[in-house]
């Protein structure tokens, strides 16, 4: 979690030069015409950015078979997403809850929405606001991975934070 | 006496397809069932359906159509066993005259059902039928007409077809009904699905909604006329009524945040019981429709889902995983303490109460399997009737003798579609649908 953090504020400085120099038309780091602008390293992502939510801090927790406890790899990555959301304030939040395929239909419905709510429940605990807070459950009705194994079951028992006008998971 | 004779090796049929299947609580220890689709215990009955007269020249082409859906919803039912018109020696000609049971005696058909049809100008059909015990040589009931619009045929063979089914076996029949069910398209990851309607054999299929947004387990209001489901159209996972005559949706609470699914009607169809997610909860309610007011019938933390009606309207069975994986419970109609019933290893989930009252069907997922299974009310005599990767949602037949539900293949390319089986665990028979299909509901004998 310290290492986490750490990094957090070592890419924060990043990109706020990035904006310093990128103006209205900047924040985009991968345009792709090679002027990385000053201090930014091409390639990088810029923080406050959707793609770096999702592949830096990571946008998803996962659950074991009929769970909807919060590993503490979880809760992790659950701290991450709050600290970067308390730097913006103005993003809220949707988090989707998903279950593989290896229940019944409304059952898992309501097994993901006990997800999707146990992550709320633990960001609000750790200070964030539940208004900025909305949860949808999908059951199993949109797996990401489609294959029937457990390599891919594990993949789709997960709760996943979609920022408002995001990259959203469905 | 001829019909009595043939009802006893009904009867026998019945009562040894009962005798083959699994006992009571040995269910649960058992191996995998595996299901003979092939054939069932007993021969069936061997019956014929010559092609109705046509009485006149516009009626030929359902003097033919009608008397193929006749036979075909005989044969569904695994008690019958087609004569084809090939093996038949003689036809009818006169619908008032005997038939030639010598004739018949020699294809060896058991049952003969002839029949005449006629069509009038402004669209009116005719159709009458006799139901004849060949080796008795004598009719089975009185001769019966029906009148209707021509584009109401199938209906009207299926009616001949109930009667039939009736007569024979001393059950109501069940096969004028409907089937309301999600039709699905797309890949796994990305499935549409709309809500659609199609008579029970997969005939006259109607799409209610387009696939905008995922829509899941609709059930018919006992009078046929209204759907009640759950939809995405929101955004969110609520609960719909939808007026089949005019089309119109409305969402049933009044409550934008609300999150609500597995609805499903009261006998008399005055309320709906459903449940609500609340947070990390699902609870049952129960929906009066008239004044919209809500009364919450259980107060767990579990997840307390798939409420389903006895058919007096009294109790109420539903699954809950309130003791660790789902099990079935029943309770009073009113809220109050619930009694669990299911007891086997495995998980129990969507009971259905049988519209004759003694039995509750299930899914039941086991060591990585899922089943549709039926058992008695205070959870006796469980027994699994099928077995497949993804088998789920049962639907009774109007009579209480046959289940729909679905089976969804397993894998990258895995799909659903829907089946039919016998309250034995035979006749399986999968119900011809355009796309995939799932969540089937199967509405009362259509009046």
């Amino acid at each position: 979690m310290t290492f986490i953090k750490a990094g957090l504020v070592a890419v924060s400085l990043l990109s706020l030069a990035a904006c310093e120099n990128g103006g209205i038309f900047g924040g985009g780091s991968g345009g792709g015409t090679g002027a990385g602008g000053s201090g930014q390293t091409p390639g990088a992502i810029e923080e406050s950015s959707l793609e770096y939510f999702a592949t830096q801090i990571g946008d998803r927790v996962l659950f074991a078979v009929n769970e909807a406890t919060l590993s503490d790899s979880s809760k992790a990555i659950l701290d991450g997403q709050v600290a970067w959301l308390n730097q913006y304030p103005a993003r809220a939040i949707t988090v989707e809850g998903h279950a593989d395929e290896q229940g019944t239909r409304e059952y898992n419905l309501a097994l993901s929405a006990r997800r999707a709510a146990a992550v709320q429940n633990y960001m609000v605990s750790q200070g964030l606001l539940s208004s900025r807070i909305s949860v949808i459950p999908y059951g199993k009705e949109r797996p990401l991975e489609i294959c029937s194994t457990e390599v891919c079951w594990s993949k789709n028992r997960r709760a996943v934070t979609v920022v408002a006008g995001g990259l959203g998971s469905v | 006496m001829g019909h009595k004779m043939i009802k006893k090796l009904i009867k026998a049929a019945a009562i040894l397809m009962l005798l083959a299947g699994p006992q009571g609580g040995m269910a649960q220890d058992r191996p995998v069932l595996e299901i003979d689709v092939g054939g069932p215990v007993i021969d069936p009955i061997p019956v014929a359906v010559p092609r109705f007269i046509a009485e006149n020249g516009g009626a030929d082409r359902l003097a033919i159509d009608i008397a193929a859906v006749v036979m075909a919803d005989l044969v569904s039912t695994g008690l019958f066993r087609e004569i084809p018109g090939s093996a038949h020696i003689s036809g009818t000609s006169n619908f008032n005259a005997a038939p030639q049971f010598a004739d018949w005696r020699v294809v060896n058909a058991q049952a003969l059902v002839t029949g005449a049809v006629s069509t009038s100008s402004d669209g009116r059909l005719v159709v009458k039928f006799r139901l004849f015990d060949v080796f008795a040589q004598q009719t089975i009931g009185d001769g019966v007409q029906y009148t209707g619009s021509a584009e109401g045929w199938r209906r009207m063979a299926h009616k001949v077809a109930d009667t039939i089914y009736s007569r024979i076996t001393g059950e109501t029949g069940y096969f004028d009904s409907r089937i309301v069910f999600i039709s699905e398209t797309g890949p796994k990851n990305n499935r549409l699905k709309r809500l659609a309607m199609m008579d029970y054999d997969g005939a006259n299929l109607r799409y209610l909604t387009d696939d905008s947004a995922i829509v899941l387990a609709p059930r018919f209001s006992p009078n046929t006329r209204d759907v009640i489901y759950t939809s995405y159209a929101s955004g969110l996972p609520q609960v719909y009524l939808m007026n089949l005559e005019t089309g119109r949706q409305s969402p049933l609470i009044d409550d934008a945040l609300n999150m609500a699914t597995a609805p499903r009607f009261s006998p008399d169809g005055t309320k709906v019981v459903l449940s609500i997610i609340e947070g990390t909860n699902t609870d049952i309610y129960l929906i009066d429709l008239n004044t919209r007011s809500r009364t919450r019938l259980t107060t767990n933390g579990g997840i307390d889902t798939t409420p389903s009606f006895s058919p007096d309207g009294t109790q109420i069975v539903f699954s809950s995983d309130r003791a660790g994986r789902p099990q079935l419970y029943i309770m009073p109609a009113t809220g109050g303490d619930p009694v669990r019933i299911s007891n086997g290893n495995g998980s129990y989930n969507t009971p259905v109460w049988s519209p004759r009252g003694d039995m509750i069907a299930f899914t039941k997922i086991k060591s990585g399997r899922f089943h549709i299974g039926v058992m008695r009310v205070d959870g006796t005599r469980e027994n699994l009737l099928t077995a497949s990767f993804i088998d789920e949602a049962p639907t009774w037949s109007p009579n209480g003798r046959v289940l729909m539900f679905f089976r969804e293949t397993a894998g990258a390319n895995g799909a659903p579609q829907i089946y039919s089986v016998d309250l034995t665990g035979r006749n399986l028979r999968r119900i011809d649908t355009p796309g995939f299909a799932s969540d089937p509901n199967w509405s009362g004998v259509l009046r």
